[in-house]
């Protein structure tokens, strides 16, 4: 009887652990997505920085400013990183501590 | 004063970016903690539906040919139903996972739409091979929602729902209203 109770617990504990695992995973995962599009957008500002019309003036319209798409990649980012993700992280860390906490 | 029609296409693509990475973000953490927050479950069918009714508003204004002011009649139409079926799913009023095939037949109509209105061949232009591209993309992409409504819970849906918008937008991305593709551009497209 007490070696089954001993089982369950070291079950209970390693199903615990492993759930932990799988969430700090999702949270990283999460936390990964927007710096890595605002790495995708400056390496296309660097591929491409005639895409910039800051950089290159010349001939450019008020369209061109409003639409520069390296920069707008970077906003994507930026918008996910402080509008987005906070929000799921907050609630990926509710998760963990609402029902076993 | 109307704006270039890549200038669309580029600012489109950020509002498609954007949604395939929440969609992402629903994949990695959950559909039951992404919902936590009611507006995170409505995002997608509200963009849709917001999606398809600036749709219509460039389909009022891009009337150079009967082809493209039907091709984005169609994708305005396509984008509209499948916001509105989706909206009506998470608000509880639709529960039948089979709703997904209303997305899977608003995504092969868009694609059929691109593969349609797109007269010249693959290597005409930059843009041509991008309508080729996105067209069959979303055509191909029309099977993850079936999958979704015939096999519903799995995770490959979900997640190349998500991707087809990602890639979706460097597609868009990609776009310029005149420019080559692999050094092909046969000399009958206005330079800028």
């Amino acid at each position: 009887m007490s070696s089954q109770i001993a089982t369950s617990i070291r079950h209970r504990t390693v199903r615990r652990a492993r759930s932990g695992m799988r969430r700090q995973g999702r949270a990283v995962g999460v936390q990964l997505l927007g710096p890595l599009t605002i790495l995708a957008g400056v390496v296309w500002a660097v591929a491409q920085p005639w895409r910039i019309a800051f950089l290159y003036p010349d001939g450019k319209g008020f369209y061109d400013y409003v639409a520069q798409p390296p920069l707008l990649v970077v906003l994507v980012g930026l918008l996910f990183i402080f509008f987005v993700a906070p929000g799921l992280i907050e609630d990926l860390e509710r998760e963990r501590h609402g029902p076993e906490g | 004063m109307v704006p270039k029609a890549e200038i669309a296409h580029w600012l489109a693509a950020s509002v498609t970016l954007l949604l395939g990475l929440i969609l992402l973000a629903q994949v990695i953490v959950g559909p039951e903690v992404f919902a936590t927050r009611r507006w995170r479950a409505y995002l997608w069918p509200f963009v849709a539906l917001v999606g398809g009714i600036f749709l219509w508003v460039i389909a009022i204004f891009s009337t150079f040919s009967t082809m493209h002011l039907v091709a984005h009649s169609v994708w305005a139409e396509s984008a509209m139903i499948a916001g509105g079926v989706q909206l009506a799913v998470v608000r509880g009023k639709l529960s039948s996972p089979y709703w997904w095939l209303v997305t899977a037949a608003a995504l092969f109509f868009s694609g059929v739409a691109f593969l349609v209105h797109e007269q010249n061949g693959w290597l005409f232009s930059r843009s041509a091979f991008l309508h080729h591209t996105i067209g069959w993309s979303l055509v191909v992409a029309a099977l993850f929602p079936v999958g979704a409504a015939l096999r519903p819970g799995r995770r490959v849906w979900s997640t190349g729902f998500a991707l087809t918008f990602v890639v979706l937008a460097v597609m868009l991305y990609s776009d310029r209203d005149s420019a080559p593709i692999f050094g092909h551009f046969e000399g009958v497209v206005i330079r800028r």
